[in-house]
């Protein structure tokens, strides 16, 4: 039988997690601005070798001469860059005694989510007692990657230990000029986590960013990168459903897949960061920069469930190079109150006999802007390239909006491309029609919202679409009236 | 156990029932017909409590207490079932995990506990085959491409789930097929006890053919003009409403 992450997950419930991913960098904050110093500055504090340096300051002088984009379709007081510190050590959050010391909203939240007690106490950074074989399960999770040759580690630690590797893949798919946030991210990254995965392995857990959070959270310049060799199979899971509150406003991430010949990443992303308060005040702005590259007959699937942020401005996307490279995007985006997203994909079809599949819900409520922006570009090499798109939209009362970009750029005549998409609106019938049998309106919406996005959270690792479920229902709690 | 006296409810303003009176014992089986447009999808409506019916004058008791404050959700609690007219379709979700919240909810509100998944799972056997219904039907999404009589065979489905007080069942023989309303009203009349009681809406007396009432009023301009047994029905059958509306004029 084989050893799973929720294996893990349940045997450490009462466990502190040790599993020794935690840098211990000493708290520091360098003052507040960007120049070369500080991107010197931070490459030092990391000890990073030169060529790391190098490529961070190249990045930064192009940023210097880039632009916001003002495409999408938001609107937020644009951060003055000036005054973000840019290296912050990561503090430790005040140890609690007892979940009796914890924020009862908080609290609240979690039970709503179903999360165990214990897992709360882990949550909340209450102290938990640790127990004695906490250490050997840690170390079974470690044994059986290292058996089968997989490296899974912060990126500031890969850097050190298997530059070549890094060095041969990052930027190779988001080039550090590649955007404005993308750039900035090269530029100053702070860490993230590093993937590598041998020809011919399949990974035999699911891998989670969750297990190496360190106490100082994951940062706001977090940078990615999953390389699976020829052959290779891993499912990577990205954040977590628990609310995740920061006190920086800006994050601007940068994941990065290469699925070498044959192999298959699947990458899926909870998203829940602090939205605003009911106003719409100081929630997180999220630019984030996703793109996976597949070799011949290689294979991603992107699939995320978003429900946090201020302002989400996301595109995963796949660069579909090899031959019979097939490239999927299964999306949940939901809005409420004030929240703005712009989020969609680009599929973009350059080898023979590529397949991409895109499927997206948008659910809005509130005053809520909910965009999908999709891209599906057949380049004239990509003979019989096919695309089905499906962009569906919900609609929660007379204040929000859906928005559907769908961009189609088609130079091969051999390209087959469907693309459907529908608006709909959780109508009175229907939730007179739930009343009816007994259901109340607040859990006839989450049914209703359920029964939108199965498509999408069928596609999620089981344990994490029963969260990313609950989750829905969370976010849309008290959206009609 | 249903008591509705002079029942006054509007529609955007539109009056539509004009003081109905009805009383409904547990075991009995009351008929409602009249002409299309009388009130009678609204009257199970307001039984019902649809928000945007608005009573304005009269009382409706289930068991002795006033139901008309209470939201719909809670009239279920209370036992009230309505097959509807027209059932609306839920993308998405499966009849068996619908039923399913349904009556955990309703569970919920009596403050009992979940039901087993082996409970349940007896319980969708046994009532799919009373309804002779096939089990891959009920992963289907609800009412989503369903045929019209399908739509009526699941409500009544619904209705063997959720084992109601009170049920309504509004034109369910419309759409069903001589074979499948055979079925349906075997249905019906297992479901039937003397705890129970049933009101059915329709416009034919082949329903009554199977489900025999112990009463049957006529509805007419959001009043019963009428009550009679089951022969009643017959008469109507075979005469239309006319000569009724002429008597009230007259
Ligand atoms: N939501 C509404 N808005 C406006 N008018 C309505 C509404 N609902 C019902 N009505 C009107 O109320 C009257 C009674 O309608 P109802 O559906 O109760 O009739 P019915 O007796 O069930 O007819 P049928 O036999 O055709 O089903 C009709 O004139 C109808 O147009
Ligand atoms: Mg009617």
């Amino acid at each position: 039988m084989k050893y799973t992450e929720d294996d893990l997950r349940e045997e450490l419930k009462t466990k502190e997690y040790e599993y020794g991913f935690y840098t211990d960098i000493e708290s520091e904050t360098f003052p507040k601005g960007l120049n070369e110093d500080i991107v010197r500055a931070i490459s030092k504090k990391k000890n990073e070798p030169q060529w790391m340096t190098a490529w961070r300051l190249e990045a930064f002088n192009a940023w210097t001469k880039m632009i916001e984009p003002e495409w999408p379709n938001v609107q937020y007081t644009k951060p003055n860059f000036q005054d973000i510190a840019y290296y912050s050590a990561p503090k430790k959050k005040p140890k609690l005694n007892s979940l009796d010391e914890v924020d009862p909203e908080l609290l609240a939240t979690f039970e709503k989510l179903g999360i165990s007690l214990e897992e709360q106490k882990r949550l909340a950074n209450v102290a938990v007692d640790i127990v004695m074989d906490s250490v050997s399960v840690a170390t079974t999770f470690k044994e059986t990657l290292a058996e089968k040759g997989i490296i899974f580690m912060p990126m500031s630690e890969a850097i050190q230990k298997h530059p070549a590797l890094v060095k041969k893949y990052i930027g190779s798919v988001v080039p550090p000029k590649d955007n404005f946030y993308a750039a900035l991210n090269s530029a100053v990254f702070s860490d993230g986590s590093f993937c590598y995965i041998p020809k011919g392995v399949r990974c035999p857990m699911e891998l989670s960013t969750y297990f190496r959070i360190n106490e100082g959270g994951t940062g706001q310049f977090e940078r990615t990168l999953v390389v699976a060799d020829k052959g290779s199979y891993v499912s990577y899971l990205e954040g977590c459903t628990a609310p995740q509150r920061d006190e920086n406003q800006l994050h601007a991430a940068v994941v990065e897949l290469v699925a070498l010949d044959d192999a298959e990443i699947k990458y899926s992303t909870v998203q829940n960061w602090f939205p605003g308060d009911q106003n719409g005040k100081g929630g997180v702005f999220n630019f984030v920069t996703k793109r996976g590259l597949c070799e011949t007959n290689a294979k991603i699937s992107w699939t995320q469930v978003e429900t946090g942020s201020a302002i989400t401005w996301k595109y995963p996307s796949c660069i579909l190079k090899g031959n019979r490279s097939v490239g999927e995007f299964y999306s949940i985006a939901v809005t409420n109150n004030f929240q703005q997203a712009d989020t969609g994909t680009k599929m973009i079809h350059l080898g023979k006999n590529t397949k991409s599949t895109i499927i997206s819900k948008g659910i809005s409520a509130g005053q809520s802007q909910n965009s999908y922006r999709g891209l599906v570009q057949i380049n004239s090499r990509a003979e019989n390239a096919r695309n089905f798109s499906q962009c569906d939209s919900l609609l929660m009362g007379n204040e929000c909006g859906a928005h559907t970009f769908p961009y189609i750029e088609s130079k091969n005549k051999s390209a087959q491309i469907e693309h459907e998409a529908t608006t709909s609106k959780i109508g009175e019938d229907q939730l007179f029609y739930c009343n009816q049998r007994g259901i109340d309106t607040e859990k006839a919406i989450a049914l209703i919202v359920n029964g939108f996005s199965k498509e999408v959270l069928n596609k999620l690792p089981m344990e994490f679409a029963v969260e990313a479920q609950k989750l829905l229902e969370i976010s849309l709690e008290g959206s009609v009236g | 156990m249903l008591k509705i006296e002079n029942l006054h409810a509007e529609v955007e303003r539109k009056a539509i029932l004009k003081g109905l009176n009805l009383k409904v014992k547990p075991g009995e089986i009351h008929a409602i017909m009249g002409p299309n447009g009388a009130g009678k999808s609204t009257l199970a409506s307001v039984i019902a409590g649809k928000e945007d019916y608005e009573v304005t004058q009269g009382i409706i008791e289930l068991d002795g207490e006033d139901i008309s404050e209470l939201d719909p959700d809670e009239r279920a609690h209370a036992g009230i079932f309505l097959s509807f007219q027209y059932p609306v379709e839920i993308p998405g979700v499966t009849v068996t995990n619908f039923i399913k919240t349904a009556i955990n909810e309703s569970r919920k509100a009596q403050g009992l506990d979940e039901m087993s998944a082996k409970d349940m799972l007896k319980k969708i056997r046994q009532k799919s085959s009373l309804l002779e219904i096939d089990r891959k039907f009920l992963s289907r999404s609800l009412n989503e491409g369903f045929s019209g009589g399908e739509k009526k065979r699941n409500e009544i489905f619904q209705m063997a789930m959720l084992e109601p007080k009170l049920a309504i069942l509004d034109e369910t023989d419309s759409g069903l097929d001589i074979d499948a309303l055979r079925v349906v009203a075997n249905g019906v009349n297992t479901l039937k006890s003397s705890n129970n009681a049933i009101i059915v809406i329709t416009h034919y007396q082949r329903l009554l053919d199977h489900i025999i009432p112990d009463f049957v009023h006529v509805l007419h301009d959001g009043k019963i003009v009428k009550t009679g047994d089951a022969s009643l029905a017959h008469e109507l059958e075979a005469k239309g409403y006319d000569w009724i509306k002429e008597k009230i004029i007259s």
